[in-house]
């Protein structure tokens, strides 16, 4: 490597602003030049390597969990409680450090249950609220979850997946939270999911949650990966002057304001100010009294299922749009099938494209061409083909390639699935 | 709202001692706003699940805001409300089993935090809402619903298990005395730290002791409930935990301790050492 580059990185590695950074500084570089004058007396070649290639771009190096938490920061995230769990941990230290402005901050809580609950009561005074965990924490927030869906109060739960069911597999990577994540809560509740397919999506993702929960005032879950979590890659810079965040609407009116009147969104009133009323976790009328009226329970879960009409705005990808046969995978399985797809059509195999981070609700244009598919072939990392089955439920004539290892896909056992199954579906056409 | 509210059908059963400890909560609550010159909505109530929760859709006059959750969780909820909102006046109304039974993980680091709100927890010995129950302190040996040959677990004590595990201020009422109660609740809320007011508040239909409590002359029944002595030391822990360990109910300030640093000083405290940075700045520092 360059000695200019090297000398550059442990200048800036260790200008740290305490008294001797000079002496380590100049120790760390004559440690440096012993060791190349040895190797070079040693006959030792190492070879050269070419220069390293500079976009024109500007760029980060960052771990998916701090872009993640940068992007709730970027859309005015106001509070933060967590509790340690792998591979969630680090956006809680990163918060806990980080999140300190006025009128914000971030707190280790004392379970799961207290960092969900504690959440949700400061989403319910108007802050933008976040919490991180992985299964184990999601499966014991679930309770919370259901409460905020029918509290109509906004937060953001990230599930940063790891593997298995129970304690599971801490520190390996896997797909097998969707469903649970779809459906967390008990009773008729479904959830709003982003799951990021890079680290550069884990800060989009994150900004889209904030701004979903905000503005539809309900539970927002993002579902990242291990894989992704702990991986540090380079992105390109994000632009924070094209962030733009929303903030829900909050009423500004007298008392005796109806809260829960109506099938659609209203706007919320903020404690300290006039319009009080009840969040009520129990079926409530319009002021957040307790009831159990037929059309009372009709009117309000029609309410809560209609304001994920206000979510319909993501985007996708899509390539050979027009084929009959589709790869779409999910989340972190992105980049291995996205390898393989174009090694598939440069090889000439007749399959499409489509991929989005807007798993619920799906952008309904996609959804919309994804049902006139003769087959859409979802590669993903769990046992049950959760995608695809959910796909499937939805009209789409999906089938899953699944891996449950713990471990990322491999490129070459894609590009053999992919084809097998693809030309399992031409017998079958000539066959018919 | 009940009272204007049709829909909403919930009733306390008749001599309920929820009543008491609703009428004392509206009186605390409005001296707490006279003094404050502040209006009613800068309170939020959080209540458990169980009888005693009802009670934030029952309260009559003025509406604080209220948030009704999910069984054991009131104390994590209103942490989060307090730290959001620190200048929100925040209480939360619990029964024995809701915050002793299911909720008792969320008491001991609220204590530890000294988190700044007012805990009015309804002890009536029993689940009533499911129709009698027993819960942490119904008796050994009772028989309920659940422990039809009596319940095997010794009761817990509240009042000691608050004093351990550090609750700077801990008080004792009595649903039959609203007055006293009303003035143990304000002296509660206007404590710098966590607060619980520990109310005996019976339940007339599945564990009557009403006449235990306060006395029955004419049944021969001598009252276990006692108001304090006067000369009683509440910022003495051990003067505390000897009102406690005595036979009967002590009424009264037990313990205080205001020279704790409450939660939202040790936030703001943090806050001082801390240098924020905006979120480009954050960003910069990744790059290479």
């Amino acid at each position: 490597m360059v000695q200019e580059d090297l000398e550059g990185f442990i200048v800036k590695r260790f200008t740290r602003g305490r008294p001797g950074d000079d002496e380590i500084i100049r120790s760390n570089i004559e440690a440096m030049n012993l060791g190349r004058e040895q190797a070079a007396s040693s006959g030792f070649n190492v070879g050269t390597l070419p220069e390293p290639h500079r976009p024109e771009w500007a760029q980060v190096m960052i771990k998916g969990n701090d872009a993640l938490s940068l992007g709730a920061m970027a859309a005015g995230l106001d509070v933060y409680i967590g509790y340690p769990i792998s591979p969630a941990t680090t956006i809680l230290v990163y918060m806990e450090r980080n999140l300190v402005q006025d009128g914000k901050f971030a707190y280790q809580a004392s379970s799961e249950l207290e960092a969900i609950n504690s959440v949700i009561g400061a989403g319910f005074t108007g802050k933008k609220a976040m919490t991180a965990t992985s299964g184990p924490g999601f499966s014991l927030m679930s309770e919370g979850i259901g409460m905020a869906w029918m509290t109509e109060i906004p937060v953001v739960i990230v599930d940063v997946q790891r593997g298995g069911p129970a304690t599971g597999l801490p520190t390996k990577s896997e797909q097998s939270d969707l469903f649970a994540a779809l459906n967390p809560a008990h009773g008729d509740a479904i959830m709003p999911i982003l799951a990021p397919g890079t680290v550069e999506e884990c800060f989009y993702a994150a900004i889209t949650a904030i701004n979903w929960s905000e503005r539809y005032q309900g539970p927002v879950v993002l579902l990242s990966e291990m894989g992704l979590a702990e991986r540090a890659q380079n992105i390109p810079k994000p632009d924070l002057s094209k962030v733009v965040p929303e903030t829900r609407r909050v009423y500004q009116g007298n008392n005796g304001y109806k809260r829960y009147d109506g099938f659609e969104l209203s706007p919320m009133p903020l404690p300290g100010t006039p319009g009080s009323y009840v969040a009520n976790a129990s079926e409530h009328d319009a002021i957040g009294d307790t009831t159990h009226l037929p059309e009372r329970h009709v009117q309000m879960t029609e309410r809560r299922f209609s304001k994920l009409e206000l979510l319909k705005d993501g985007t996708y990808e899509s390539d050979n749009a027009e084929q009959e046969i589709m790869v779409m995978p999910w989340g972190s399985s992105k980049g291995p099938v996205q390898e393989a797809y174009n090694q598939l059509k440069e090889q000439g195999l007749p399959i499409g494209w489509f991929y989005t981070m807007y798993l619920h609700p799906l952008p309904p244009k996609l959804l919309e061409e994804l049902r006139q598919k003769e087959l859409v072939i979802v590669p993903e990392l769990n046992y049950q083909g959760q995608f695809a089955s959910i796909l499937r439920s939805l009209g789409v004539k999906a089938e899953a390639i699944t891996q449950y290892t713990g471990l990322p896909f491999k490129v070459r056992d894609l590009v053999s699935k992919i084809t097998e199954r693809v030309e399992a579906r031409r017998e079958k056409v000539v066959t018919v | 709202m009940s009272g204007s509210n049709e829909e909403y059908d919930f009733k306390w059963c008749p001599g309920c001692g929820d009543f008491g400890v609703r009428r004392a909560l509206e009186w605390a609550m409005t001296d707490y706003l006279t003094e404050e010159e502040t209006p009613m909505e800068m309170n939020v109530v959080v209540a458990g699940i169980g009888c005693s929760g009802n009670l934030v859709h029952l309260l009559e006059g003025d509406q604080p805001y209220g948030f009704h959750g999910i069984h054991g969780r009131s104390l994590p909820v209103a942490m989060g409300v307090k730290m959001a909102r620190p200048e929100l006046n925040v209480l939360v109304v619990a029964g024995d089993g809701d915050f002793l039974s299911i909720g008792m993980e969320h008491i001991a680091p609220q204590a530890a935090r000294n988190l700044d709100v007012c805990c009015v927890i309804m002890d009536n010995g029993v689940y009533g809402l499911t129709k009698g129950q027993s819960s942490p302190t119904t008796e050994v040996g009772i028989i309920t619903s659940s422990t039809p040959y009596g319940k095997p677990e010794d009761s817990m004590d509240p009042l000691k298990y608050y004093l351990t595990i550090g609750v700077s201020f801990i008080a004792s009422g009595f649903s039959s005395k609203p007055r006293d109660l009303s003035k143990l609740i304000l002296a509660g809320i206007n404590h710098p730290g966590f607060s619980i007011v520990h109310v005996q508040s019976p339940c007339t239909t599945y564990n009557d002791v009403t006449d235990v409590l306060k006395g029955n002359a004419r049944k021969g029944i001598k009252p276990l409930a006692y108001d304090i002595s006067e000369d009683h030391d509440s910022g003495d822990a051990e003067a505390a935990h000897a009102v406690m360990s005595a036979p009967g109910v002590p009424l009264g300030i037990l313990y205080e301790n205001t020279d704790r640093p409450t939660f939202t000083q040790r936030i703001e405290d943090t806050h001082t050492q801390a240098k924020p940075s905006t979120p480009q700045e954050l960003l910069n520092t990744f790059e290479f």
